[in-house]
């Protein structure tokens, strides 16, 4: 197990590289010249030259990857030169609520994914599989921003149960916090279930068909046991990726449900890094961002052991 | 003599397929007495375990299945599912083809045997492990207590199958149903399998019902053999009977294509030309004559019915059965 742990570890390194190289590459081979868009337009050639000769931009690329690269490793991503902050300042300040969102986004996706895919699993073909199937098919093809102002007319403007926008942090106000974050994790979780639906419910039907399933049958096991015990845990590894995945894609916030609900996620951070060319902060943040992700298939790959024996031990 | 443990009667599956209904098992009766053995034997896709699979209710969902199973005073094709579920496991189990599928990968075998115990026994937790323990010992597995925390694919192929015996032993069953239990282990290890399962058989006194292609299988272990062709049985009767004196042609075709020590080597097997009809297209005559080295205008034109032959249990399916003479070592 501790060698399948390191093996998975080293196995990262590469894939962080990569992605250093890349996120660093984005940034630098973007056109328009950082200097110019910092000094603006009144800017002297000799006032542009003497920036550019300060931030290293007059060194060739390959210089001014290692030397970013190895800031990065230090723990320097660098300074916004707008608002002065690091990119960590500006990350740690956004990520607790992308963290917070997409926390209830996939455990409200897995709390109607999860059940509703068992069910239909159990009786596939009946009324309620191939109704579920369809309803999962038509939220999957509904846009976000669709649903979010669906929700928001619908439990906002015509219930008033919660409000439509706004935040305050968790420890000011925890319910009222809730209550912020209630209409925009629905609106992804809405998005999020139709896919763990599909995968879970189709690996559940493969499972049910193995001959280890008729053996729990002709045990007298109950239907219960059959299904959650004997069928769920061998079904529950594509489960675990897609949501790895989800989590993943989540934890770089989302664009739009944070920009339809005026939420400070990390969404709207690199939104307005775009908007107004900081990119040291956009650079910064799609490296963490790609960390994150990296770090929650590792995460992945340790459940993976965690449910099959055969991979903790090497077999397969 | 009391009431048999298992009566087949007249039991027919169809399965629906694209080019039509399959008739996987056509009217089959079979009865079993409590502690006894029948073999049923015949090549792939007989229908032999489709009929086992009928005695458990475990068809494939779309199968459609007449005729009645009575175990035990019970017909279990009309059984609930609750009452269906409480017999499984306990008074009737089973023990497949395949070892490396039949166990869950992601369980241990402690869970896996410990929880068919604990559903039909009322012990508790540690006296279920303790029995648990004494099952796999029983069947031959070294270090049982152990193996409880391991995995199945920490075991051999032929481990397993003792495991997946000790499971189907774990309630004091009246009735194993083993279907080609040895088909897919080495050829050592076959007659291991077939030793314990005779053993543990005359130790509990429980029926048995050997599922094989083998004639070899059934010879020295089954009370009573059943010779299934095309889904239906076309020869039945007392072990020794049908090895002294086989009427069908299609038996003894089974027996001839098993490989002997006296022939010389290099000499081919005479194996049955042609292949069994299509369970689709059912033949007016009978299932076999296509293939038969006797058959006449006759068996192309009406199926032979099961009939008495001179020896009392002795039931054979055939216009032209072979009068031997001489009985075959079996």
């Amino acid at each position: 197990m501790l060698n399948f742990v390191v093996r998975r570890l080293l196995g990262m390194l590469p894939v962080l590289l990569a992605v250093s190289l890349l996120t660093f590459l984005i940034a630098s081979l973007l056109p328009g010249d950082l200097a110019l868009v910092i000094l603006g337009d009144q800017a002297t050639p000799e006032n542009v030259a003497a920036l550019r000769r300060d931030m290293g931009l007059d060194q060739p690329l390959w210089w001014r990857y290692l030397s970013w690269l190895g800031h990065v490793v230090q723990g320097d991503l660098g300074r916004s030169f707008r608002t002065g902050q690091t990119v960590l300042q500006a990350v740690a300040e956004r990520i607790p609520v992308s963290l917070q969102l997409m926390l209830m986004a996939e455990f409200i996706g897995l709390l109607i994914g999860v059940p509703v895919a068992i069910a239909c699993a159990a009786r596939a073909g009946g009324a309620f599989d191939r109704f579920m199937t369809g309803s999962a098919f038509a939220m999957l093809s509904m846009p976000s921003f669709l649903t979010a102002i669906l929700l928001i007319y619908l439990f906002a403007v015509e219930l008033r149960w919660l409000p439509a926008t706004g935040y305050v942090p968790f420890t000011e106000a925890p319910l009222a916090n809730l209550r912020f974050f209630v209409l925009p994790a629905l609106t992804l979780a809405l998005a999020e279930w139709p896919g763990i639906m599909r995968v879970l419910r189709s690996d559940m039907i493969a499972t049910l068909q193995e001959d280890y399933i008729a053996l729990a049958k002709a045990k007298g096991l109950k239907p219960s046991r059959i299904l959650f015990v004997h069928a769920l845990k061998p079904s529950s590894l594509t489960l675990v990726t897609v949501t790895g995945i989800n989590i993943g894609r989540l934890l770089g916030g989302t664009l739009i449900v944070e920009s339809v609900f005026a939420l400070p996620g990390i969404g709207r951070l690199l939104v307005g890094a775009i908007y107004t060319r900081d990119l040291v902060i956009l650079q910064g943040v799609v490296l963490l961002v790609a960390c994150g992700f990296v770090i929650v298939n590792f995460i992945v790959d340790m459940l993976y052991a965690v449910l099959d024996p055969r991979i903790r031990h090497g077999h397969a | 003599m009391s009431a048999p443990l298992l009566t087949i009667e007249d039991v027919a599956v169809e399965l629906p397929t694209p080019r039509g209904n399959l008739r996987a098992v056509d009217h089959v009766d079979l009865s079993l007495e409590a502690g006894r053995t029948l073999g049923i034997v015949g090549e792939s896709g007989c229908g032999k375990t489709m009929l086992s699979r009928a005695v458990l209710q475990l068809l494939p969902k779309k199968a459609k299945l007449t005729g009645r199973v009575m175990f035990d005073g019970q017909d279990l094709v009309r059984l609930e599912p609750e009452s269906l579920r409480r017999l499984r496991g306990r008074d009737l189990a089973v023990v497949f083809q395949d070892p490396m599928t039949s166990l869950n990968p992601v369980l241990t075998i402690g869970t896996q045997l410990m929880e068919t115990i604990q559903e039909h026994l009322e012990l508790d937790a540690p006296a279920a492990k303790a029995r648990s323990i004494e099952l796999l010992a029983a069947v031959g597995i070294p270090a049982p207590e152990q193996r409880l925390a391991q995995y199945p694919h920490q075991c051999s192929g032929g481990m397993r199958q003792r495991i997946a015996i000790a499971i189907a032993l774990s309630c004091e069953p009246k009735l194993l149903i083993a279907d080609e239990p040895t088909t897919a282990l080495d050829v050592t290890i076959q007659a291991q399998i077939l030793d314990l399962l005779a053993r543990e058989q005359r130790r509990r006194h429980m029926a048995m019902i050997i599922i094989t292609h083998d004639l070899g299988v059934v010879a020295g272990r089954a009370d009573e053999v059943a010779v299934m062709y095309a889904g239906r049985v076309v020869e039945r009767a007392p072990t020794q009977a049908l090895f002294k004196r086989m009427h069908m042609p299609y038996t003894e075709a089974l027996l001839a294509a098993i490989p002997k020590l006296e022939t010389a080597p290099h000499t081919p097997l005479p194996a049955i030309s042609g292949r069994p009809p299509d369970p689709t297209r059912p033949l007016k005559g009978c299932s076999f004559a296509p293939r038969c080295n006797y058959a006449t205008g006759r068996c192309h034109e009406a199926k032979p019915v099961l009939t008495s032959a001179e020896m009392p249990g002795h039931l054979y399916a055939c216009f032209h059965p072979i009068r031997m003479t001489e009985g075959i070592e079996a």
